[in-house]
């Protein structure tokens, strides 16, 4: 058999941005391999209620495995589930998101099968029986194309790259029992506190509003808030390492060769000069926006459209303009 | 407690990246190579946890080749005692690394291993994972800070949309990111000290890369943009071009 696993990840019950994503990455190797597409999702209880959307993103099979020790992605456990599936069947490759959980899982899984990973890749193939990634390394300084010698393949997806599709179908819902035991698994998850609300996390956002040192005050971030929420739901918020150091924002939210490597399709650097190490981080952006008022900064080198000046002019009338053509539809 | 850090030499973060001869990998002529900034914070996580407690040893290791020994030299001159050289090849195949580590540190007493969260070269984030999971130990990735209590780790994490706590029982494997450890500079001192530190060299136990490199390339230049003017009243006109051109909004 020649199908490929997307193993989905979901958020208190709810299928996260990624899930379909996967699954599109899975559907081009299945495709030139002659295979299907097989999607997992680990959840708890109530967590096949969401499986169906999956076939619309086109699995033919979604294998749900439900219990209530799953509600919220564990170290030890998830690792082990993922691992028992995917030796259960031929797979030619497994896929995952490289997304905060997926980061954690994939390495896990791997060393538990005894596999390579490559992990965080941008493109994928089949090149003479073998799958092909393209991996971004020194944070996106350069790309290699590595072939992975081993099957299943195991990989992680950059989120933001493998555009998700929809087509009529439900996937088939197949419940797989979970024969681990909880018991066994050493870490204990104390506790979770909530700082973001409901941002999404910079490296999944598809639209990414990062402010430099030229924001002046952590204060200010108010104006980079009001722009990210007239962006709507999809939008995160970002920083350049300068102000993180200043203990402005959380590490978090740090783009570049020292912090998060991001993809979005529409990216602002708001009073960001454009060092090496930023430009590292962002390069592979869809487009770049850049406000500055020194019409020198090396941001405007990568920039797709730039306005030189003030930002506490440009900031206010940015967010009016587009919350006004957002609700104009 | 004994503590092992897992350290890596990559080009400084400063550095343009050129493609070598080989079309597989950089040219590093003219590089100039430093310890991987985040193991930098798990060097510094191991040296504040053996002051405090007074006791316990801190060992630095890598895999590498010889030259790798001047991120040994460098963890050393920070504070560690002693350091160990796994010589071997560095691949991408993170698992390779993995088991390479994990056939020295099975058989030495440290119940706590520190990583950095990811490499600056390869960014694969994946070693430390990999090498609790062929140790059989638990393992808590990102961690911006921990601390001991008792025989467990409680260690902060951050992770999307907040900050989570979990405990993990010794032995442990946890991998660093930044928070709490901003490192020290290595004092001249410790720079003529780390000269007389231990430094032993090994060959490494790696199995063959199973990640083959068959190419290496720049991104595509951006080629820049245009500047669309200047100050809030090219506001409008910045918006028509990222609905109309770009489609981007
Ligand atoms: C090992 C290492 C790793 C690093 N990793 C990272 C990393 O991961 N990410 C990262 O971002 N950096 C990283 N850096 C730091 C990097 O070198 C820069 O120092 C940093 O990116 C600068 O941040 P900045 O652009 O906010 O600040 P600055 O360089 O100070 O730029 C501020 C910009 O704001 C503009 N400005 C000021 N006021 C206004 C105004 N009123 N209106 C409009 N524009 C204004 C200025 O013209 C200037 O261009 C790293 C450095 C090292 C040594
Ligand atoms: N060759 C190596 N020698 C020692 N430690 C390594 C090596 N490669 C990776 N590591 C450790 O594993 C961490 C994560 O690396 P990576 O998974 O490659 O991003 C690094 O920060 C180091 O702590």
């Amino acid at each position: 058999m020649s199908n490929v696993l997307a193993v989905v990840e979901q958020r208190d019950g709810a299928l996260r941005g990624t899930a379909k994503e996967v699954i599109a990455a899975a559907l081009g190797l299945a495709g030139a391999s002659g295979g299907e597409v097989h999607a997992l999702l680990v959840g708890g209880p109530g967590i096949q209620g969401v499986a169906e959307g999956l076939g619309e993103a086109g699995a033919e099979v979604v294998k749900v495995v439900e219990h209530e020790a799953l509600a919220d992605y564990h170290p030890d456990g998830y690792p082990e589930i993922v691992a028992r599936i995917a030796g259960e069947d031929e797979y030619t490759a497994v896929l995952f998101a490289a997304s905060a959980l997926g980061k954690d899982l994939a390495p896990r899984v791997a060393a538990r099968m005894d596999l390579p990973l490559a992990g965080d890749v941008t493109g994928l193939s089949i090149e003479g029986g073998e799958v092909n990634a393209i991996r971004p390394v020194y944070a996106g300084k350069a790309f290699t194309r590595v072939t992975i010698g081993a099957t299943p393949a195991l990989v992680s997806i950059r989120p933001n790259v493998f555009q998700p599709v929809n087509q009529a179908g439900a996937g088939r819902v197949e419940a797989v029992e979970m024969t681990e035991d909880p018991s066994s698994w050493p870490t204990r998850v104390v506790s979770f506190e909530a700082t973001g609300g409901d941002i999404p996390d910079v490296a999944e956002a598809g639209v990414v509003v990062s402010g430099g040192r030229g924001m002046k005050d952590p204060e200010n971030w108010t104006l980079l808030e009001e722009l990210r929420a007239a962006l709507g739901d999809g939008a995160g918020l970002g920083a350049s390492r300068a102000v993180v150091d200043a203990g402005w924002r959380p590490h978090g939210e740090q783009v570049g060769q020292t912090g998060k490597t991001v993809a979005p399709k529409l990216y602002f650097a708001i009073g960001i000069s454009g060092a090496i190490q930023h430009l590292a981080g962002m390069r592979t952006a869809g487009t770049i926006v850049a406000v500055n008022r020194d019409a020198d900064a090396p941001i405007f080198k990568v920039a797709d459209y730039g306005i030189v000046g003030d930002l506490f002019d440009v900031l206010p009338r940015l967010t009016e303009e587009i919350r006004a053509l957002r609700a104009g539809g | 407690m004994n503590i092992f850090v897992c350290v890596k030499r990559v080009p400084d973060t400063e550095t343009r990246i050129r493609v070598g001869a080989d079309g597989q990998s950089i040219d590093p002529d003219g590089v100039k190579f430093v310890v991987s900034p985040y193991d930098e914070f798990a060097i510094e996580a191991a040296l504040r946890l053996k002051e405090a407690s007074g006791e316990g040893e801190v060992t630095a290791i890598t895999l590498g080749e010889s030259q790798a020994q001047d991120a040994l030299r460098s963890a050393l001159a920070m504070g560690a005692d002693r350091a160990v050289l796994l010589e071997g090849e560095v691949t991408p195949d993170g698992l390779a690394t993995a088991r390479a580590l994990a056939a020295e540190i099975e058989t030495a007493d440290a119940p706590l291993v520190l990583l950095g969260v990811k490499a600056a070269d390869d960014d694969q984030q994946q070693v430390g994972p990999m090498l609790a999971t062929l140790l059989g130990r638990p393992c808590a990735t990102a961690v911006s800070t921990f601390e001991l209590n008792g025989d467990r780790v409680v260690c902060r994490r951050e992770v999307e949309g907040g900050t989570e706590v979990v405990e993990l029982p010794l032995p442990a494997v946890v991998t660093i990111t930044k928070g709490a450890f901003e490192p020290r500079y290595a004092s001249l001192k410790g720079i003529m000290a780390a000269k007389r530190k231990p430094l032993e060299t090994k060959p490494a136990q790696t199995a063959d890369s199973r990640l083959r490199v068959e190419s290496m390339e720049l991104p595509p230049e951006r080629t820049g943009g245009k500047i669309v003017g200047e100050g809030a009243d090219a506001v409008p006109e910045l918006v028509r071009l990222l609905r109309e051109e770009a489609n981007a909004l």
